[in-house]
């Protein structure tokens, strides 16, 4: 009795996910409710292949590329700022830091970690565009720098992963049995070359997973990049320019006054599910990563 | 080395891919130290830098009347947060009570119940996942399941044609001139309070079964070789003991679950809101109109969260400051759960001793 009743707190789990499948599904594959899906009206061919975003407007398009782009530009920028900081971090922490200064550390990450998005999102329009990209970009470049660009919501995307990258790259690095690192000494290495020759790779295995989980979260980052990054949809490698990804797109329809049932709001859930898709398979190959590679020790 | 005979000269026994002469690499080394270091440090001043740069916008605009009084949109200088933090305190309220229960239930049935077969792989297996989906998607959900209803109740839904009934609510009521309970539910407290259960069901799922499993099986056998049955040893052993685990654990969820924007937004929680859920602002409210306690969850709502991000996005100048006093307010109750979490562990791990 009791027994069932866990069981069924356990499965509510598993029917969020069918729901999350099945409202996707049915709104942009094949409709469950009546009326045509998105993808009955929009051919997938337009919808992965056109290259012009352009919903709202009366001459619609569904191409979904420049939104893909914007999502990339971003988590590509966030990866370039948040893996190098979050792996160093993670190697000081647990090869260098005094017990100390890890308890010290430590909670200031979590605070990192806590810290909602929209803060972030203040960060980058308020200040990383105006007192740092644009000084540095603008007046001493000469580059032009728009009020919302890709490169301070992929900067503050990228801190916001740093404390994820580094705890889990941490565990990892201490995972590394000390035989090892004492093997590396007794050969007379230099705890440089332990760090970077011995223990890195041996842990390489959980490195690359929080590396994909980190990109798998900033892929879906919503509201920093919504409040940051700007609402153009084009397609772009300029960080300096405002973009859209597709996160910022379904908060902006959801903000407009679109009805229930037209083709922009349909478009919506079919964005969705490609962001679901794409979250789903960085996690899936983070999971997959980290059994197929991971060193056993005794 | 596998080399039966290792030669007794050292140059030949350290083929350590490059060799290095003892100043350069000493100086590698140092230099790597010190970028580790200074990674590190990055990161914490980089949260210094915002908490203070924020809080240097907020300076002028943070006050008691910014507190106490509803938002206004033509008058920066009049807006406040009364909407936001009661909207906020109703909606983590239900959230507490749905996700809690069911997740510390499905915690302990995935630690003490359940067996190793192809279901329960699936279910831990789901739950990685599920951790993993972006906050918006469950706003997707959300917006359709307990806003839309499947577009299930009025003038169009599939009730209507093919039963010709017209459901609109229930508990009419004079003093709202509406109904207490709306069908379908729309952009209220409740629609949001449910999806943000969803949202951190499996945070505290993972979090309440370390807990569980940090608890030695020695308390375990010891209950049960006294005769207890298997319920009540986890009613009266495991749990008591695994409560500081899954405090912090829900204290975290709790955390940012208040600080969860996206999905709200998605629902459609409305952005200039210049009342509290249900008009219930203060005490007296309660004692006038009672029924406004079964009004509130489901009334319109914004949180803070979601005043912040409609602050950011006014053209007025005002806002700005006064967005950075909204996020100074959130911040706070943020760093005060967070510390909260941080001390329950930080003592717990101190005087428990298996």
């Amino acid at each position: 009795m009791i027994e069932s009743l866990l069981f069924l707190c356990a499965m509510v789990s598993i029917a969020t996910t069918l729901g999350i499948i099945l409202v996707m599904f049915s709104e942009s594959v094949f409709s469950l409710t009546g009326g045509t899906a998105f993808f009955q009206e929009v051919s997938v061919w337009e919808f992965f292949g056109s290259t012009t975003w352009s919903p709202q407007f009366a001459d619609k398009h569904f191409g979904v590329l420049p939104l893909l782009c914007g999502t990339i530009l971003v988590a590509g920028i966030a990866a370039l700022t948040g893996m190098p900081l979050g792996i160093l971090g993670a190697i000081y922490l647990s090869e260098y830091a005094s017990p100390r200064t890890r308890k010290f550390v430590k909670p200031f990450l979590e605070v990192l970690a806590g810290i909602p998005t929209v803060v972030y999102g203040y960060f980058a329009l308020e200040f990383i565009t105006p007192f740092l990209l644009k000084p540095f970009f603008h007046d001493l470049l000469g580059f032009d720098v728009d009020g919302f660009n890709a490169l301070s919501a992929g900067i503050v995307v990228g801190i916001m992963i740093i404390p994820m990258i580094c705890s889990l790259s941490e565990d990892a690095l201490r995972a590394v049995p000390r035989s090892l690192r004492e093997a590396g000494y007794a050969l007379g290495s230099t705890k440089f070359d332990v760090c970077v020759r011995v223990v890195v790779p041996a842990a390489t295995s959980g490195i690359v997973a929080s590396f994909l989980l980190a990109i798998s979260r900033a892929i879906g980052e919503t509201m920093a990049v919504v409040i940051a990054a700007g609402q153009s949809p084009v397609i772009t490698l300029n960080p300096l320019k405002s973009i859209q990804t597709m996160t910022a797109f379904m908060v902006n329809i959801s903000l407009g006054d679109t009805p229930a049932g037209s083709i922009e709001y349909k478009s919506l859930y079919a964005v969705g599910l490609t962001l679901f898709f794409m979250t789903l398979v960085m996690n899936v190959l983070s999971q997959w990563w980290m059994r197929r590679f991971r060193e056993v020790y005794q | 080395m596998t080399d039966e005979n290792p030669s007794p000269v050292p140059e030949a026994s350290m083929p350590v891919v490059k060799r290095l002469g003892r100043e350069s690499g000493k100086a590698e080394s140092w230099l790597f130290a010190w970028t580790c270091r200074g990674a590190i440090w990055f990161s914490v001043a980089i949260l210094g830098v915002l908490l203070i740069s924020v809080t240097k916008n907020a300076v002028g605009w943070l006050d008691w009347q910014f507190l106490s009084s509803f938002d206004s949109s033509r008058f920066p200088a009049k807006a406040g947060m009364l909407s936001g933090i009661l909207g906020t305190c109703w909606v983590i309220a239900l959230t507490i009570l749905f996700a809690v229960p069911i997740g510390v239930a499905a915690a302990i049935y995935l630690e003490e119940y359940a067996t190793d077969n192809l279901l329960n792989r699936f279910i831990r297996l789901n739950l990685a996942n599920l951790a993993g989906v972006p906050s918006i998607v469950y706003g997707i959900l959300g917006l359709t399941v307990f806003v839309r209803m499947f577009g299930l109740f009025g003038p169009q839904g599939w009730i209507h044609e093919f039963t010709g009934w017209n459901l609109e609510g229930f508990f009419w009521s004079e003093h709202y001139g509406q109904y207490l309970i709306p069908l379908p539910f729309g952009r209220v407290v409740i629609s949001g309070a449910l999806t943000l259960s969803l949202l951190i069901l499996p945070v505290i799922i993972i979090a309440s079964q370390e807990a569980l499993r940090a608890i030695p099986p020695s308390l375990r056998h010891a209950s049960l070789a006294l005769g207890a049955t298997k319920w009540q040893t986890i009613r009266f052993q495991i749990l008591p003991a695994a409560v500081p685990g899954i405090m912090t654990g829900v204290i975290l969820a709790i955390s940012r679950a208040i600080g969860e924007t996206a999905p709200l937004v998605m629902l459609g929680a409305m952005s200039f809101v210049f009342f509290a859920p249900g008009n219930l602002d203060s005490l007296s409210a309660v004692a006038e109109h009672p029924e406004g306690l079964i009004k509130a969850p489901f009334d319109t709502f914004t949180v803070m969260p979601i005043q912040i991000f409609n602050w950011v996005r006014q053209p007025k100048e005002e806002f700005k400051y006064i967005a950075a006093a909204g996020i100074v307010v959130l911040l706070a109750i943020l760093l005060l759960l967070n510390g909260l979490a941080i001390l329950i562990r930080n003592r717990y791990s101190k005087h428990m001793r298996w």
